[in-house]
């Protein structure tokens, strides 16, 4: 009967003496999950404007319908979104926009820090999208 | 003029004994917080201040501004005299405690004595008080007007009533070798190394000392009167701000005066650990004592579960009681045997 907790008291002992195993979260960060789905990006193309040709796939599939398109062409004939625009508030991340994309435009990124104090900065515009951070700092 | 030495000597030797203790339990609290946490692998209060270690003062001010309830139905009377009864009773346990042999001012003849009242029957003292402090718990449950609160008084009380009886048993065959109550009589009796410390003469009595004094203490694994998961911690349910602070701080300065006492009956109080390293003064060895005994109390109360109501009571009764009394019967016989 004694034995056991002698042991016990060891095995408390010896985690004592060993390294936690948390993670200080703001000072170090661990990188997120090869299939995580964070806020998504726009993927830039040769001359640095996005890729998206505003097919409006994305804004058909979306389930939560965050996504909001309207076209326009530039003097070459291309097709482009005029006003991008997706409430990260509402979005539920499955990534159908991603899958749905026809020129690879738009993917999820992997940042999982995406707190904001108000509605508004979640609202992003085709700008946001190019300039989001694809990874976790 | 005799008279008046002796009364700024006392005045000074509680104001010191007071701050020191504070200090030491303030970061006492913390140490239990860091170890806690390194035994579950995590890191434990370290925000506030390098290792954490403005967390006491800020774990105070957070219970100074916290709101202080006093619920409708509670005998406010009862209810607010009451962690003052426990506080009380488990600071003036160290009225008592030797801390160290003496102490001779520079340049003069004039003799302290390291400990704050000299009485010769500190024991009865420090036992009287201890169970004193149970009052204040019995009383906090009961006055709280709250079912759970009540239920972890009663228990409190029970507990109390059984585990006292081995405590007090434990320590008799030490009153036997030493012959005497004084504590400082009962060290000086423990005097040159660590081989005529009582703890080689009376090991039994030291595990019970130590077991018994967990329940008087109401630790972890004998924390039924405030049993989190079953009684919602019990006697003080009600309690919130500076008045759970004290009942907080008092099972602190409860358990540091039951390891002064353990260190004082068992381990050779002031006493060097070899008569070589007497040039270490004697209260850095109480204190490195107390600390080691401390150190115990916390590490199994983050090892073990908490016992059941009935198995604490069996325990008590069925185990420790006669374990208690076939030692001082064996103790008893040697002594007089040996004339």
């Amino acid at each position: 009967m004694i034995i056991p907790l002698l042991k016990g008291l060891g095995v408390t002992l010896k985690y004592f003496f060993s390294k936690p195993i948390t993670i200080q979260y703001p000072e170090e960060k661990r990188p997120s999950a090869d299939r995580w789905r964070g806020i998504q990006y726009f993927e830039k193309d040769e001359r640095g404007k996005t890729k998206c040709v505003a097919c409006g796939l994305c804004m058909v599939v979306c389930p939560s319908q965050c996504i909001h398109i309207e076209t326009a062409e530039d003097e070459e004939g291309r097709r482009y979104p005029l006003t991008y625009e997706l409430d990260a508030a509402r979005c539920i991340f499955c990534g159908f926009c991603e899958e749905a994309c026809p020129v690879k435009a738009i993917f999820m990124g992997k940042a999982y820090e995406t707190v904001e104090t108000s509605r508004r900065p979640l609202l992003l515009n085709t700008e946001r999208l190019l300039a989001e951070k694809k990874v976790n700092p | 003029m005799q008279l008046l030495y002796l009364l700024i000597e006392i005045i000074v030797k509680c104001f010191v004994v007071f701050a020191c203790l504070w200090v030491a339990i303030a970061y006492e609290v913390w140490f239990m917080r860091k170890m806690a946490g390194r035994i579950q692998l995590r890191y434990g209060p370290n925000r506030c201040g390098p290792y954490g270690l403005l967390q006491p003062f800020s774990d105070l001010f957070k219970a100074l501004f916290k709101e202080d309830l006093i619920p409708e139905r509670a005998d406010k009377a009862v209810f607010v005299l009451s962690p003052m009864i426990t506080i009380i009773a488990s600071l003036s346990l160290f009225a008592v405690i030797p801390f160290g042999n003496q102490f001779v001012f520079p340049w003069t003849d004039y003799v302290v004595k390291l400990r704050i009242a000299d009485i010769d029957v500190g024991l009865l003292y420090i036992f009287g008080i201890a169970s004193l402090g149970e009052f204040g718990i019995i009383l906090a449950g009961w006055s709280s007007g709250n079912k759970y609160g009540l239920l972890g008084s009663l228990r409190a009380a029970a507990q109390m009533i059984s585990y006292e009886v081995a405590l007090g048993l434990s320590v008799v065959g030490v009153l036997i070798l030493s012959q005497s109550l004084s504590l400082p009589e009962i060290i000086n009796h423990q005097a040159g190394g660590f081989w005529s410390w009582n703890i080689w003469y009376q090991p039994v009595a030291f595990i019970l000392y130590l077991i018994c004094g967990l329940a008087e203490m109401n630790k972890i694994p004998f924390d039924m009167p405030e049993a989190e998961a079953e009684l919602a911690c019990g006697y003080n349910i009600e309690y919130s701000s500076m008045k759970f602070a004290l009942f907080y701080l008092s099972e602190f300065f409860h358990m540091t005066a039951i390891g002064a006492v353990a260190v004082t009956l068992f381990l050779g109080g002031w006493q060097p650990l070899i008569p070589q390293l007497s040039f270490i003064p004697g209260v850095i060895w109480f204190c490195i004592k107390l600390f080691i005994i401390v150190f115990l109390f916390m590490w199994q109360q983050w090892t073990y579960p908490r016992l059941r109501y009935d198995q604490i009571m069996k325990f008590g009764w069925k185990i420790l009681f006669p374990l208690a009394l076939v030692n001082l019967v064996i103790t008893s016989l040697v002594v007089a045997l040996k004339g």
